[in-house]
């Protein structure tokens, strides 16, 4: 499905791919992992076509769709229009609809984007990628501006909708836990470099609670470079809902 | 004139905006009375300003022989006629400009340079040139049309955003695809502000136009009138200038409620 092999790219004199390989296995659910700055948007949007290697091959299938973490729909059109857009034949709009109507958006189809929410609006995203049948699914953070409520709905509909369209997915993301709810096999890649990948064989539906779960956020924790200390803070930090007391914590640990 | 339509959503309970409204009424009543007073008492001398009744006599005089309407149709046909050359010669430029790079070192720089002329100091130039018939004057107002939708496109096209784009990319659109679902209806909001300012801009220079050598229109019916010191007629025609650009903004106002419904202001004071 999808082969890469020694993919380099250098931007003037910063390396951010330094010779990754990647295999997709058809109907694979591959979740990427990194810090900001790891390479990994760079990564996606080679697969994406959008931009070229410097060294090394790259393999994917022609029928290959992106959602950004932006919605990036025509704002001139509304979402059946945007979803419909370079659709071939009459039966474009018929499609569109129907699309929509998977993602659960069957009572927005003549609404503009700027009157859809965040969720709807990436939904809509959604179904323009979905509606052209796409074999490779790229996700690019797409969850990543959302709310944690719209957030985890989201997730469940990403996965009833890559067991129907039995799509290969990299889902691009820096949510550890994300990963593990949606992935078979989670990659970390540092610095340019893929660091690790690690398989995992949770039950699906998969939930934070699951018996295993804490152990790979561990695993995948330490691969990306979180201390055992941060890891302990952040999962302190969770449970009181508060993802501030993290940074808090960090400056008291240093004074 | 450029006001966004955003901006002046006023947010105040109705009821106290409705007599706000009232006041803006008022006002240019209370002007228009004290004129009228000041030239009936004779504290406004006639020589320098007719007064309203007079302006209002002169104004059914002119209507009534046809004169009026024959002098605004020629002054209309003109800005029409100036504005469809500049919108054609000015879009087209902007887009070569706007869409390809060759385009825009062969087209940008030259005119970035001409607009900076002052148009009117062309009409020498145009009388040699063209004659004193209708083309110069026409020729006048498509010259200074051309620069603000010209301008207006080019930085239109060029401020789309960059992720839609890329985006059409990734879905396979062609070329002229992308061109008429994207980039040009990305670059329209800030073209239409380029029509609003060249349709100002052209009476301007048409009232400028008319007064050189011109047997017809308002510019000609106002010079006219200042040589037989008539300020009632050259009130009466200030008065038209004021209706005709109060008529351009309405309807491009009009045209961008047709053409930007998907804007959230609209959407919203819509519903």
């Amino acid at each position: 499905m999808v082969n890469v092999r020694g993919l380099s790219r250098r931007f003037g004199t910063t390396l951010a791919l330094d010779n990754v390989d990647l295999t997709l296995q058809s109907g694979e659910f591959v979740a990427l992992l990194g810090r900001s700055g790891s390479g990994k948007s760079t990564l996606l949007r080679t697969l994406a076509g959008l931009d070229a290697p410097t060294a090394g091959t790259v393999q994917v299938p022609a029928e290959r769709m992106v959602v950004f973490q932006e919605p990036r729909l025509l704002p001139w059109k509304t979402a059946t229009e945007n979803v419909a857009l370079g659709l071939k034949g009459r039966g474009a709009r018929d499609q569109a609809r129907a699309a929509l109507a998977e993602v659960g958006l069957e009572h927005r189809l003549d609404a503009y984007p700027g009157t859809l929410s965040g969720g709807e609006a990436q939904r809509t995203a959604l179904a323009r990628a979905l509606v052209r049948d796409p074999k490779l699914l790229l996700l690019d953070e797409p969850f990543a501006a959302l709310d944690a409520l719209t957030r985890m709905r989201m997730h469940g509909l990403i996965e009833s909708l890559w067991k129907r369209h039995r799509l290969s997915v990299l889902l691009i993301t820096h949510d550890v836990d994300e990963a593990i709810l949606l992935a078979d096999r989670a990659l970390v890649i540092d610095k340019g470099r893929m660091v690790a990948s690690i398989d995992i064989g949770l039950q699906r539906p998969r939930d934070l609670g699951q018996p295993g779960f804490f152990t790979l956020r561990k695993r995948l924790l330490n691969a990306i470079g979180v201390t055992d200390a941060e890891v302990h803070e952040s999962a302190a930090s969770d449970l009181h809902g508060a993802p501030d007391s993290t940074v808090v914590q960090h400056s008291i640990a240093m004074a | 004139m450029l006001d966004d339509p955003a901006l002046s959503l006023s947010i105040a309970p109705a009821a106290k905006r409705r007599s706000r409204q009232w006041l803006r009424v008022l006002s240019p009543l209370a002007l228009l009375i004290l004129w009228q007073i000041g030239c009936s008492t004779g504290w406004i001398s006639s020589r320098t300003l007719a007064a309203p009744s007079q302006v209002i006599a002169s104004f059914i005089d002119l209507t009534s022989d046809g004169s009026l309407q024959h002098h605004l149709l020629v002054s209309l046909g003109r800005v029409a006629k100036g504005m469809a050359v500049a919108l054609v010669v000015g879009g087209s430029l902007a887009l070569l400009a706007g869409l390809s790079r060759t385009g825009e070192y062969v087209i940008d720089a030259p005119m970035q340079m001409l607009r900076t002329l002052p148009v009117l100091a062309l009409i020498p130039f145009f009388i040699i040139w063209f004659g004193i018939g209708e083309v110069p004057k026409v020729a006048l107002v498509a010259v200074a049309a051309v620069f603000p939708i010209y301008l207006t496109l080019y930085s239109g096209i060029r401020g789309v955003d960059p992720k839609l784009i890329e985006l059409a990319k990734i879905i396979g659109l062609s070329r002229g695809a992308m061109i008429r679902h994207v980039i040009l209806p990305g670059a329209l909001p800030t073209a239409l502000v380029g029509v609003r300012y060249s349709l100002g801009i052209s009476w301007l220079i048409l009232v400028a136009a008319e007064q050189v050598n011109a047997s017809s229109g308002i510019g000609y019916l106002m010079n006219d009138a200042r040589d037989f010191m008539r300020i009632d007629i050259l009130v009466v025609g200030l008065l038209i200038y004021a209706c005709l650009g109060l008529i351009v903004d309405i309807l491009v106002r009009w045209l961008e409620r047709r053409l930007l419904g998907w804007r959230p202001s609209f959407v919203n004071s819509a519903t």
